[in-house]
């Protein structure tokens, strides 16, 4: 695993030679984008970002305010399509879906693909109804069953100790780590294969998001993640890969990536270089 | 969820002594004013008891009118005021939901036929009653053919009503957090799920405060129902016969009738505790409703 591993500037013209070259790509590539672009109305979030994510790793996005980070993430499970104004073009591939096929079932992808957001948003119901009711919309309505999911994502993500006793009392009167788990236990209850994370520790103080940053941790060989974050430190502490973004002329671009080391310590890349160093952005 | 203006800390941490005096005389400006709101109403509350609560009984609330309104209780006019009440309700209250959600789910807040609606409400919001009686004669009365009838003057009130039910409505829409439908949409969950399980208990307030003014508004009501619901103080056989209701009742007494005034303030009187019983109940059904939905 230590042979040359080195991380891959990405071209303008934004296509990878090989779908995954380095070495340390040895798992197949669950998440595969070409050419994708973001646009609100005029304005470009990102342009021309062609990105592997490897199956059952962690990838790190990083890079700026406003580079286009939340907005990649939304693109991968069509959130986008809620957002006004956004038009998506390019290709996104997760396993054999194509995600931007206005024929694609949403629901269905949605369900493979969980997403955690930067805010903990429990909805204003019961812990157990949280992770309940999307079970229902998806069609598992045995209650028997239901209580198994509950139980086991809930001790999946460590919580179940803890609320136990009071499944029935409002999700919203939990901690935030607390409430941050339960929205993860929630996206797990549907056994997804993808779970996106948009800075899912930064509004948690320090101890709840080292619990939850040693959860996604956890998550590492079971799922695919992808998680946003601005935390160097902690990118560098949970992930395999690392895709770095950057504002190039008011569109965000993905500059490099490739795995966590090679990014960190041989960056390729100036702006990288700078970057990891914490000397900008 | 705490929407509650925390002004310890709005008023804590300053030292200087004058923004503190600022501060005492603004607080005592403030209890003035509601110590005011508060007084009016018990004063008027006090009036109306003074004068009415003699008559007050059983048989006055079940007992038809006599002697032009003099004599007698008011039980037909609590009936015909239940039924139009009942009706203008349950026709505004789906038609005002649906027309609700279609404004803040559907359409963009920019979008040309939401302005258009949303401004035409705001208009219709504030029209005098009395253009509503009008346009309720011409054309319930008239033009549909139901005469002076307790349907006419319940879809005239239910017209009046609407706006205020619909807007209310629109803003607690409106005012539940985006996170809900987008953490909704992310867990696959479809757009009438996000509707009837998050969004509308969440705006169960909105809405709630809607149906309180609305039925407010309709129970205080004179001028439209004068020219569409009429006078007949008879016991209505039907929703197409016409029916008095109670603020006509008090308005009739009140002009036209002398020595009609001990009655007045007895249906006054039984009409601001219906108003405050409504209320309570309301406020006490929407908490309940929360409620259940938090912990369901
Ligand atoms: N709903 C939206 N409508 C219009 N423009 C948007 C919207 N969301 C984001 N943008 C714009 O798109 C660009 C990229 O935003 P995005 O939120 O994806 O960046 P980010 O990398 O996640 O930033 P941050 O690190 O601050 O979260 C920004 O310029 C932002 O202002
Ligand atoms: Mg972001």
């Amino acid at each position: 695993m230590t042979t040359t591993v080195s991380s891959r500037i990405v071209s303008s013209r934004g296509v990878p030679s090989a779908a995954v070259s380095d070495g340390a790509l040895a798992r197949p590539v669950e998440i595969r984008t070409r050419s994708l672009s973001l646009i609100y109305g005029r304005k470009p979030a990102f342009l021309d970002v062609s990105l592997d994510v490897p199956r059952h790793g962690i990838t790190a996005l990083i890079g700026p305010s406003g580079c286009g980070k939340s907005s990649f993430l939304a693109s991968l499970n069509r959130l986008s399509d809620l957002l006004p104004g956004c038009r998506v073009e390019g290709e996104i591939h997760i396993g054999e879906i194509d995600v931007l096929d206005p024929a694609t079932d949403v629901v269905a992808l949605r369900r493979r693909v969980g997403m955690i957001f930067q805010k903990p948003n429990p909805f204003p119901l019961s812990i157990r109804r949280n992770i309940e009711l999307p079970l229902k919309e998806h069609g598992i309505r045995q209650r028997a069953e239901i209580d198994a999911i509950v139980e086991r994502t809930l001790t999946e993500v460590g919580l179940w100790p803890e609320v136990s006793d009071r499944l029935g009392s409002p999700a919203l009167a939990l901690s935030g780590g607390q409430q941050q788990r339960l929205c993860l236990a929630r996206a797990l209850a549907l056994t997804p294969e993808v779970i996106l994370l948009d800075e899912p520790c930064s509004a948690l103080d320090p101890i709840s998001s080292g619990v939850v940053e040693d959860l996604i941790a956890s998550l590492r060989g079971r799922y695919t993640v992808v998680i946003v974050t601005h935390n160097l430190a902690q990118a560098r502490r949970i992930a395999d890969r690392v895709a770095f973004f950057w504002l190039r002329d008011g569109a965000g671009r993905l500059i490099e990536e490739g795995p966590v080391d090679a990014v960190f310590d041989h960056p390729r890349d100036e702006l990288t270089a700078a970057y990891v160093r914490g000397a900008r952005g | 969820m705490d929407r509650s203006i925390p002004w310890a800390a709005l008023s804590g941490g300053r030292s200087s002594t004058s923004s503190r005096s600022a501060d005492r005389l603004a607080a005592t400006c403030v209890w003035i004013a509601a110590a005011a709101v508060s007084a009016v109403f018990f004063w008027l509350l006090s009036d109306l008891v003074r004068h009415g609560a003699g008559q007050l009984s059983w048989s006055f609330l079940v007992d038809a009118p006599s002697n032009a309104g003099r004599a007698g209780g008011i039980g037909p006019i609590v009936l015909s005021t239940a039924w139009i009440l009942a009706i203008a309700l349950g026709v505004s209250l789906p038609v005002g939901l649906g027309t609700a959600v279609l404004l803040a789910e559907v359409t963009s807040p920019e979008a040309i036929f939401g302005r258009l609606v949303r401004r035409s409400l705001d208009v219709l919001a504030g029209v005098p009653s009395i253009v509503f009686g009008l346009f309720g004669n011409a054309f319930f009365c008239v033009t549909l053919g139901l005469g002076f009838s307790i349907l006419a003057g319940g879809l005239t009130l239910a017209c009046m009503v609407l706006p205020i039910l619909i807007r209310s409505t629109e803003e607690g829409l409106r005012a539940v957090p985006a996170e809900y439908r987008l953490g909704g949409a992310a867990l696959g969950l479809g757009r009438f799920t996000i509707l009837t399980r998050l969004l509308l208990p969440a705006a169960t307030p909105g809405l709630v405060a809607g149906v309180v003014l609305g039925f407010g508004r309709a129970i205080a009501e004179t001028a439209a129902l004068i020219f569409t619901s009429g006078y007949v103080d008879r016991r209505p056989e039907s929703v197409f016969d016409s029916g008095r209701a109670l603020s006509i009742h008090i308005y009739d007494l009140a002009i036209n009738i002398p020595g009609g005034e001990r009655n007045a303030y007895a249906t006054a009187l039984v009409l601001v505790m219906i108003l405050l019983l409504t209320n309570s109940v309301a406020s006490w059904l929407g908490q309940r409703l929360r409620g259940q939905h938090l912990h369901s």
